[in-house]
């Protein structure tokens, strides 16, 4: 019964549960701290006969110390959350790696160029829920949604990226452990919300190029999409 | 003092609907504003459960469920799209028409006036109509559920297009209605702090300098400035989208050259805000609270009064924080986690002056005194569990999981909820009269603090195990079903929560007939409200008092008892120097 975060599986991903483990340990350091020193005021000045409280409006000193050190945390967290952010976010590491991700209620379509290299064409590969990428090599993701906003999670990727109509929103991410991983919905998107459920298949890299050549001879030529079946 | 209200305190109206229904008696409305939250409490929790029977229990159907029309739960069972509904009316009813209501609504109206030593509200017809504002929004909210297609579905964050259009959702005219009740308890509320501000500026007792003005004012006062601000950005939101949805503007549709993240902006910059409304009054209520039964000066005044104005100020600042992963510029979103990391400044400072407040008092443990205890303790963990989601990166990871729902009733249960508790207990004799029953508010408060921590402290493994919020049945994914036993521990206690909450109706009903009488200061208190009688007639006091000291003076050397009221011209034999504070 006992949970944690999910199995990372991707570059970035340690980089996030070390800063998550960074915050618990301050977090979980500070919540001690202070429920103790509530609990233990609570004993020790309880009312009893007699007693007097003693009497002061503050110490100017004292007051200083807890707000600097808390502001202190604070700004480093601050910095380390930023130089993480910007991997994830403002880096973009070089791939041929790129694919095309398109939402709607409640399906998720990915869409691999074909042989020629690039997207909506006619050889392009689509399925359904159904995602595989090599292992070891960045993926680039466009996202972009036909209806509503979703968001597209990858729990054990440790990535998570509204989907919002109107725009095309890049992502990306390098995988560093083969096998099966769930993508999720994390944003409410109607009545089937729950069931926007796909699998990410993480290839080895010479499965992934056999995986591909056998993808693109089983969905043959295909027609490109319609202009007025993209995004608006 | 406003003209219609500077006669003697027994000449107020006498017909009964004067005087109990339109009354413009501002602790009259604050009563009529309390019934209202308690009301919604009721439908808010019921709903509670529902959402946490469906989660634990995916596929069986409610007990009791084929009592509803087949067309609400097929067979007893609640379905998808039911459960949407289900969630966003919690959410929605807790917020506006439960939290907010009770805290500026009842509390707001109550205490200022006779805080700071008025008779009344500056204007009390505005105050009036803002009740009967707030009442036909009840009306309409409730009455969404009785629509074809029902309630509202889209969360009570209501994001376009999935509120857009009724395609999306399978909701019809219920959104619409979601609408209109929100726009009119935001015509309240704005109503609401026009009258607080004013009232707060123009209308204190000779000698209640700003300074002087207890913790509550402060927190009520720069509340009422908060909402004044934010509300008309709700409603010009609300506004767009109600154009939206009936005459066919595209504000929000991309199809016709709208933005879909322009209501996010919107929305949050009021609903950041409105988050400090859910919990400033209380912040300040507890802080009067604690002080008055540690027997000790709040530590730190300054430092505290200074802190809501710095929480509100940086309040309208860090709105993106609810938008790191909406697709918004990922350099703003740095901006945004800048300043939000600021805000647990200030937040920080009044837990630490809380605790500095009980360090070498007198501590007595009323049922007011415990549940403002549990809301420092609470809001301790609600408050650092937000530095989680301030981090960018690590947002990436819990945004829009159970680790949100989690910190969300941290703050809100454990936060404003356990400050109304405290509140109720603590005002209860001067509203009515009586004492609620001690004996029954202990154990209403003991089974609350544990069946609560029960509830919502595991919602953060659930949302660290990745557990998506607002999700019909988590054992859809695999890697959710290991927490499915959770979900179910999470359930049991969620029901035991909701059952022990009818002690504290029961409590409140009774002692309001068959409560102890009690005179004016039973808790022997110093603010001005207890210069009043219990309960205090019209025009709140005989003479309006004048104010020699700030509220804090417990055990102070100048006086012999532990208290020296805010109104008393000096304890101490004369020819003694008099106070300084
Ligand atoms: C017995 C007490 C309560 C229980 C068991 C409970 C349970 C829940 C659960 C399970 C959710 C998540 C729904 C989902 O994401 O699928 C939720 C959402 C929420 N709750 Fe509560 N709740 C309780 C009391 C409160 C109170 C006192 C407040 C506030 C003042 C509150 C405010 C909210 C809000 C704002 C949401 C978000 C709604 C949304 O996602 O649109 N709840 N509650
Ligand atoms: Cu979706
Ligand atoms: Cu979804």
């Amino acid at each position: 019964m006992f949970v944690w975060l999910p199995e990372v599986a991707s570059t970035y991903g340690p980089r996030i549960d070390h800063l998550f483990y960074i915050i618990l340990a301050l977090t979980g350091g500070s919540m001690i701290l202070t429920e103790a020193c509530l609990f233990w005021f609570a004993w020790k000045y309880r009312h009893r006969e007699g007693r007097r409280a003693h009497y002061t409006h503050g110490n100017k000193t004292i007051e200083a110390v807890w707000t600097v050190i808390p502001a202190g945390i604070l700004v480093m967290l601050t910095f380390m959350s930023k130089s993480v952010w910007d991997l994830v976010k403002h880096t973009n590491p070089p791939s041929d790696v790129n694919l095309l991700i398109t939402a709607s209620q409640f399906n998720w379509e990915v869409r691999y160029p074909g042989s020629d290299g690039k997207l909506d064409t006619p050889d392009d590969v689509v399925l359904n829920n159904e995602m595989h990428v090599p292992l070891g090599r960045p993926t680039h993701i466009m996202l972009r949604s036909k209806d509503v906003i979703h968001s597209f999670f990858l729990p054990n990727m440790r990535v998570k990226q509204d989907v919002v109509p109107g725009l095309t929103i890049p992502i990306w991410f390098e995988p560093t452990k083969a096998g099966n991983y769930e993508i999720g919905c994390a944003e409410l998107c109607g009545f089937g919300h729950y069931t926007m459920h796909g699998i990410l298949t993480v290839h080895p890299a010479e499965e992934y190029k056999a995986w591909l050549e056998q993808a693109e001879k089983e969905a043959g030529p295909q027609a490109a999409p319609a202009a007025d079946e993209g995004p608006a | 003092m406003t003209q219609s209200h500077a006669s003697a305190p027994d000449h107020g109206p006498t017909s009964f609907w004067t005087k109990y229904v339109f009354s413009q008696d501002h602790k009259v409305i604050g009563i009529q504003f309390m019934f209202v939250s308690f009301f919604f409490m009721l439908i808010g929790g019921f709903l509670a459960m529902m959402i946490r029977w469906q989660l634990a229990y995916p596929d069986r159907a409610l007990p009791g469920g084929s009592l509803f029309p087949s067309s609400v739960l097929e067979e007893g069972h609640i379905t998808p799209p039911v459960y949407n509904q289900i969630f966003t009316m919690h959410g929605t009813i807790m917020i506006f028409f439960v939290i907010i209501p009770m805290l500026t609504g009842a509390f707001g109206n109550y205490l200022i006036p006779l805080m700071i030593g008025a008779r009344d509200m500056a204007f009390p017809k505005l105050n009036m109509l803002s009740y009967w504002v707030l009442v036909p929004s009840a009306f309409v909210i409730l009455s969404s559920f009785f629509v074809p297609l029902g309630p509202a579905a889209a969360g009570w964050t209501n994001y376009p297009p999935l509120s857009y259009d009724p395609q999306w959702t399978g909701v019809g005219i219920g959104h619409t209605l979601w609408l209109v009740a929100l726009l009119m308890s935001g015509t309240s509320s704005i109503m609401g702090s026009l009258n607080y501000i004013t009232t707060i500026v123009n209308m204190r007792a000779p000698g209640m300098s700003f300074f002087r003005m207890p913790l509550t004012i402060w927190a009520l006062f720069v509340t009422a400035i908060l909402q004044l601000m934010a509300t008309p950005v709700l409603a010009s939101v609300l506004g767009m989208l109600l154009l939206d949805r009936t005459v066919g503007t595209h504000f929000f549709a991309p199809a016709g050259g709208g933005h879909v993240i322009l209501w996010q902006h919107l929305f949050w910059f009021y609903s950041h805000p409105a988050v400090y409304i859910m919990i400033l009054p209380a912040m300040g209520f507890v802080s009067d609270i604690i002080s008055t039964f540690s027997r000790k000066p709040i530590f730190g005044y300054h430092a505290m009064a200074y802190s809501i104005m710095g929480i509100a100020g940086l309040g309208f600042i860090v709105w993106g924080h609810h938008m790191f992963q909406s697709g918004m510029n990922p350099t703003l979103g740095t901006s945004f986690m800048m300043s939000t990391m600021l805000i647990a400044v200030p937040s920080a400072i009044k837990t630490f002056n809380w605790l500095g407040t009980l360090w070498r008092g007198t501590i007595h443990f009323t049922t007011a005194m415990l549940n403002a205890m549990a809301f420092v303790s609470m809001f301790i963990i609600g408050g650092l569990s937000g530095i989680f989601m301030a981090s960018t990166p690590v947002d990436i990871f819990i945004h829009d999981t159970y680790f949100i729902v989690a910190h969300l009733h941290y703050v809100l249960f454990g936060g404003s909820m356990f400050g109304i508790f405290a509140s109720v207990h603590y005002w209860f004799p001067k509203m009515f009269g009586r004492m609620m029953s001690e004996r029954w508010g202990k154990v209403h408060f003991v089974l609350t603090f544990i069946a609560y921590n029960l509830t919502f402290f595991p919602m953060h493994l659930l949302g660290m195990g990745g557990m998506m919020r607002r999700i019909y049945d988590p054992t859809q994914y695999d890697f959710l079903k290991p927490l499915q036993p959770m979900n179910i521990f999470v359930s049991m206690s969620a029901f035991t929560l909701g059952l022990v909450q009818l002690i504290f109706m029961l409590n409140f009903l009774i002692s309001l007939f068959r409560g102890k009488k009690v005179d004016r200061n039973p808790w022997r208190a110093n603010s001005l409200e207890w210069a009043a009688p219990s309960p205090p007639g019209h025009g709140n006091f005989e003479t309006i008092p004048t104010v020699y000291r700030g509220p804090y003076e417990f055990s102070s050397p100048e006086s012999k008892e532990d208290y020296l009221p805010q109104d008393v011209p000096s304890a101490l034999p004369a020819g003694a120097p008099a106070g300084v504070h």
